[in-house]
């Protein structure tokens, strides 16, 4: 909200400067968020009158003016502008004026006539962004008159970020209220002349929805100047609360709603026909609104209807049909209550945006609508020459708004120091809150603008808000130092990114939504969960996958010319939208490029499955990752990609890129990814410590040559069930394919670790282990032990 | 000059310029070897009287000793030089770069989420999480924002097509998550992703927040303010670090204060807070006679913009490594 300080000042006016007042604003809750002077510094500028114009001897555009501007005789001016004519009351800068920008006037020769001076555009005095030719001023202008005393340019814009609760304040005289239960300055009273009727025109009211519109009233104006124009302090005050000046009539109804809060609006009484109706909307029912906006509303809107239909969005908008426009010359005036209840939302409903729905959703003193429509009444008499008819209200019974019950203990306690009672009922009385007080507590009436007062809670807010959050104490809370439990089965989602990052991968972050082509492709879902609002199509649906986001960060890496991109991301994705379930956190990661960066030293070798594997290992030690193979996902190479798995449970998977994805992304060579389901991760667990053997262990190689199909897993299983006696540990240390090897076939060299932890193991005995292995795989995947 | 002192001084001296460890064997052979000239002194007593084969043994065997003293300091010496040769000859260029795998790291949202959690952990607050896809009635409802409340409009909210679910708009709704899964006294920060309808330098359509929450009997506003104060000093590292609380509005708590801290010349907005509003508490029926909080909440990405001095929040999405590197 922005107004004009001066419109406040004139209304209450404390001590201190325009900081002072904003500061005071601010530390209330009525964040200032700007302050914008209403004019840029300038001086020496005053009201003049062009009273005589000749033609410029050598120029033809230029023209030599007498301009009056109180001084004994009119100076010689000259002048450009199109508009510069006798009689046109214009500021003129006088000799030693100063203008914005630091120009400094003084006396000028123009094609060889002197000038004394310069008459001014509102562009050139920065009032305005542009500007053709002299800024007109009223015929009534004192000539003579200071511009910025005359124009009240000393003034401050002030805008307001107004929190949803105090629609109360969006009003002059709300913040008048506000700023006086502050600073305990005084508000001035504001006499006011309700005009009485000079004629008995009238249109009936009924209410059919008294809960919604508790009071309407309405009163028809007449014989309206279609000639008579806004004023100028009316225009000024207006625009610096930032609205547009439109027409006398509907200038008088937003300037009253800017001084007082209360929306008012104007029909053109001879479009109307019939008795007002106020009433809910038909189901369907149409309208067109005053933006040109065609409207369907339904039984939730609250309508002013008259024979014809609906005329209005109660409290919203008007219709273009009964709109007032230039020719108006009688209006059927509203001043009415209409309940936050049937108002919130609907301007949004309806997209449109609506100065008397945000103060009607907000809620507008009820009592109010009596005292505006007699402002109104006494504008539209004085400055439009309106001939006002009898007024036509319609009451019903206002809401009752229950007294609140203010402890001062709780008061205490909730703040967290005592303010004391007298302070507490100072603090009230300066509110305007009617109280009485019965041992420690109060009983506070809620007044009529107060909407956002409904319980204790909200008048201690009020008590420790006007005595100042600065002045409460800040205190390190006390507690009982209970030690919260620690249950070490917890994995902690640190460890295993700490691990990862250890391993030379950097976390990204990137959106939850995607593209819904890379959720279909990359993702293989073509049932997305859909965002109903996306801010680009780009960004439409949850992802189900971290894949396509970690892809899209290498592709844009890779165009700026990274060589290696090692990167992971937690983060959850979206299988379904009504279990919290179906929103798993998921860890993944891409590698692309070398194994390492490239250095002397070291040879390099484009990263493949097994490096990212080992990397999977060491995140997820000590425990086993298994691995199988896996050609369900539409990304990966079906022949290179793997499901995982700890202790028999599924965890996620691995893979490489599939080569179209590979050839789609531009990456030149396929990245190596994978997913990890965080909630799937095995549980940490206190380790049961054992102690070395003391015994030694053996090592015994063997190379076993079998078919090609025959995978590591399988040689794994039958060497590990059932359990050999003092066998420990199996790894297979070189797989080799050539000569001196059958086509088709592999030569794999095992290597087993053989201990007994409580004695020294004879040859015998540890032959027998390796026979057994042998006999095993000989047995079972038809292996033949290597000459 | 006596012969004996002649040949103990003429092979300390012979020694001494040998640098070879095989022609210092050879010298010792010719003195102390089978046939050396010391030896054969040793050999030639035999026909001496006793009491001149004492007194000449005697003088033999001193100087067989500066022999053989001569001979070992020259040993020594000869395996030092070979030594200091051999380690000159192995030196390395230290100041090439270390070979292997490089270092990663976390995103700088990441880091000051879990520096924020640590801090808090410290005086006993859990870490708590819920789903981002929310209900309407966890993000707002239980909020104490009925439908059509003026406060809703604050957000632009992501809504899921076909269904009244949408994504939460703050971390908030966790609070009522957890307080309905337990019961008071109960601290908890729950940091998360959260997303509005808005885009541009300052704005990304999805962020993070870290909300805080600390429900007892016995807590005031005046501890709000002197967790949240301690807190963006320990934060920023900043003992002197200025906190000003000013009067605002959330449905959610009552009385609610925005947090400003004094950054360079001017006050800067960087959370909000309260003491959680009645309605809330009995939305998860607990009595607020008996009980109190206070929740506050900070944007995660604005406080790591300004730890950090990133200008434009959008770098945190955009997953440049370059820029990412910096915060291994």
């Amino acid at each position: 909200m922005k107004f004009s300080e001066s419109w406040l000042r004139q209304w209450v006016s404390p001590r201190g400067d325009t900081e002072a007042l904003a500061d005071l604003l601010t530390m209330a809750g009525l964040e200032v968020e700007s302050l914008a002077p209403a004019a840029p510094p300038f001086s020496g500028v005053v009201v003049s009158e062009i009273v005589a114009i000749a033609p410029h001897p050598d120029a033809d555009r230029l023209r030599v003016c007498q301009v009056a501007c109180g001084a004994d005789k009119p100076l010689t001016i000259v002048c450009g502008a199109p508009n510069a004519r006798v009689g046109l009351k214009a500021p003129l800068a006088v000799v030693g004026a100063k203008l914005p920008g630091g120009m400094a006037i003084g006396k000028a020769k123009m094609r060889g006539v002197e000038s004394s001076g310069m008459l001014c555009s509102a562009k050139e005095l920065g009032i305005a962004a542009d500007a053709e030719g002299l800024l007109e001023l009223p015929s009534d202008a004192p000539v003579g008159a200071d511009l910025r005393q005359y124009l009240d340019l000393e003034d401050t814009v002030i805008e307001l970020k107004l929190t949803p609760n105090r629609g109360d304040c969006l009003s002059i005289a709300g913040l008048a209220r506000e700023v006086a239960a502050l600073s305990a300055a005084r508000v001035e009273a504001m006499p006011l002349q309700d005009p009485p009727a000079v004629h008995q025109h009238a249109r009936g009211i009924a209410i059919d929805a008294p809960a919604d519109c508790p009071v309407y009233l309405g009163r028809v104006f007449t014989g309206i100047s279609t000639t008579a124009i806004t004023p100028l302090w009316m225009r000024r005050r207006i625009e610096r609360a930032g609205s547009r000046c439109v027409s006398l009539v509907v200038d008088i109804t937003n300037y009253v709603m800017l001084e007082l809060g209360q929306p008012l609006h104007a029909f053109d009484h001879d479009r109307l026909s019939g008795d007002i109706v106020v009433r809910r909307a038909a189901a369907g029912e149409p309208i067109t609104l005053l933006d040109g906006s065609e409207a369907t509303l339904d039984p939730s809107f609250l309508v002013i209807a008259d024979a014809a239909g609906a005329q209005a969005v109660a409290g919203v908008m008007g219709g273009a049909r009964s709109a007032v426009t230039d020719a108006t010359a009688s209006i059927f005036l509203e001043s009415a209550h209409f309940a936050p209840s049937v108002i919130a939302g609907r301007a949004r409903r309806l997209n449109v945006s609506s100065e008397a729905a945000h103060r009607f959703e907000r809620g507008v003193d009820p009592t109010l609508p009596e005292r505006a429509m007699a402002r109104a009444g006494q504008l539209l008499a004085d400055l439009a020459g309106a001939q006002p008819g009898p007024l036509v209200a319609v009451r019903s019974e206002l809401p009752q708004r229950a007294p609140i019950r203010l402890r001062e203990p709780r008061a205490a306690a909730v703040i967290g120091m005592d303010l004391g009672g007298k302070t507490i009922t100072g603090i009230l009385d300066r509110l305007g809150l009617a109280h009485q007080k019965n041992g420690d507590a109060w009983t506070v009436a809620v007044p009529p603008h107060r909407f956002d007062l409904a319980i204790e809670e909200d008048l201690i807010e009020e008590l420790v808000r006007v005595h100042g959050y600065q002045h409460v104490p800040v205190r390190a809370p006390q507690a009982s130092l209970g030690m919260p439990p620690r249950d070490e089965s917890v994995l902690k989602v640190a460890g295993p990114m700490a691990r990862l990052a250890l391993r030379d991968y950097l976390e990204v972050i990137t959106y939850s939504f995607i593209d819904e082509g890379d959720e279909a492709t990359l993702h293989g879902n073509a049932a997305p969960v859909r965002l109903a609002n996306p801010i680009a199509r780009q960004m439409a649906v949850m992802r189900s996958s971290l894949l396509a986001g970690l892809l899209g960060v290498l592709r844009g890496n890779v165009a700026h010319r990274q060589p290696r991109v090692r990167i992971f991301e937690r983060g959850r994705v979206f299988l379904g939208i009504d279990e919290p379930s179906q929103q798993p956190e998921r860890l993944g990661g891409l590698a692309w490029g070398g194994t390492m960066s490239e250095q002397w030293g070291v040879p390099s070798r484009a990263v493949d499955l097994f490096d990212v594997k080992a990397d999977l290992e060491a995140m997820l030690a000590p425990h086993t990752l298994a691995a199988e193979p896996w050609a369900g996902h539409p990304a990966l190479h079906p022949g290179r990609a793997a499901r995982l798995s700890v202790d028999g449970r599924d965890i996620g998977w691995l893979g490489e890129l599939h080569p179209r994805q590979v050839q789609a992304f531009d990456l030149g060579r396929a990245p190596i990814v994978f997913e990890i389901d965080l909630a799937a991760l095995p549980q940490a667990h206190a380790v049961a410590a054992v102690p070395p053997a003391r015994t030694p262990s053996v090592r015994r190689d063997i190379a076993v040559v079998v078919e090609e199909a025959v995978q590591w897993r399988e040689i794994a299983k039958v060497i590990a069930s059932p359990a050999i006696d003092f066998l420990h540990e199996v790894a297979p240390f070189d797989i080799y394919r050539g000569q001196g090897i059958e086509s088709g076939k592999k030569s794999l060299a095992i290597a087993m670790t053989i201990q007994d932890t409580h004695k020294t193991l004879t040859d015998i005995e540890i032959d027998a282990v390796v026979n057994a292995v042998v006999e095993r795989l000989a047995s079972a995947v038809g292996a033949s032990l290597r000459q | 000059m006596d012969p004996l002192d002649t040949l103990q001084a003429e092979a300390v001296v012979e020694f001494a310029a040998i640098d070879d460890p095989d022609l210092l064997e050879q010298a010792k052979a010719r003195y102390l070897g089978k046939q050396g000239l010391i030896t054969e002194r040793m050999k030639a007593l035999g026909g001496m009287d006793p009491e001149a084969r004492k007194a000449e043994g005697a003088r033999i065997n001193r100087a067989k000793a500066a022999v053989e003293t001569a001979l070992n300091a020259r040993r020594e010496a000869l395996r030092e030089a070979a030594l200091a040769q051999q380690l000159a000859a192995e030196a390395l260029d230290v100041s090439l770069p270390g070979r292997g795998s490089g270092a990663g790291g976390w995103h700088p949202v990441s880091r000051v989420r879990e520096r924020v959690c640590e801090l808090f952990a410290g005086i006993g607050f859990e870490v708590a999480d819920g789903p981002e896809i929310e209900t309407d009635f966890f993000n707002f409802t239980a909020l104490n924002t009925p439908d059509d409340h003026p406060a809703r409009s604050m957000h632009d909210t992501f809504y899921i097509e076909g269904s009244d679910r949408l994504l939460r708009t703050h971390t908030s709704p966790i609070q009522v998550r957890y307080m309905q899964a337990h019961p008071p006294p109960l601290r908890i920060v729950a940091p998360g992703r959260v997303y509005r309808v808005d885009s541009d330098a300052t704005h990304s359509p999805m962020f993070h927040q870290i909300e805080g929450l600390w429900v007892d009997r016995d807590v005031s506003f005046a501890d709000l303010k002197g967790v949240v104060t301690q807190f963006l000093q320990r934060f920023f590292e900043r003992e002197d670090l200025q906190v000003r609380f000013r009067p605002s509005f959330f449905p959610f708590t009552e009385p609610s204060a925005e947090i400003d801290m004094a950054w360079g010349d001017r006050w800067l907005e960087i959370g909000g807070c309260g003491m959680v509003h009645p309605n809330v508490l009995r939305h998860v029926s607990i009595d607020p006679e008996a009980f109190r909080g206070f929740a506050f909440g900070f944007g995660i990405d604005r406080l790591a913009m300004l730890r950090y001095g990133v200008r434009d929040l959008r770098l945190f999405y955009e997953n440049d490594l370059r820029f990412l590197r910096q915060f291994v």
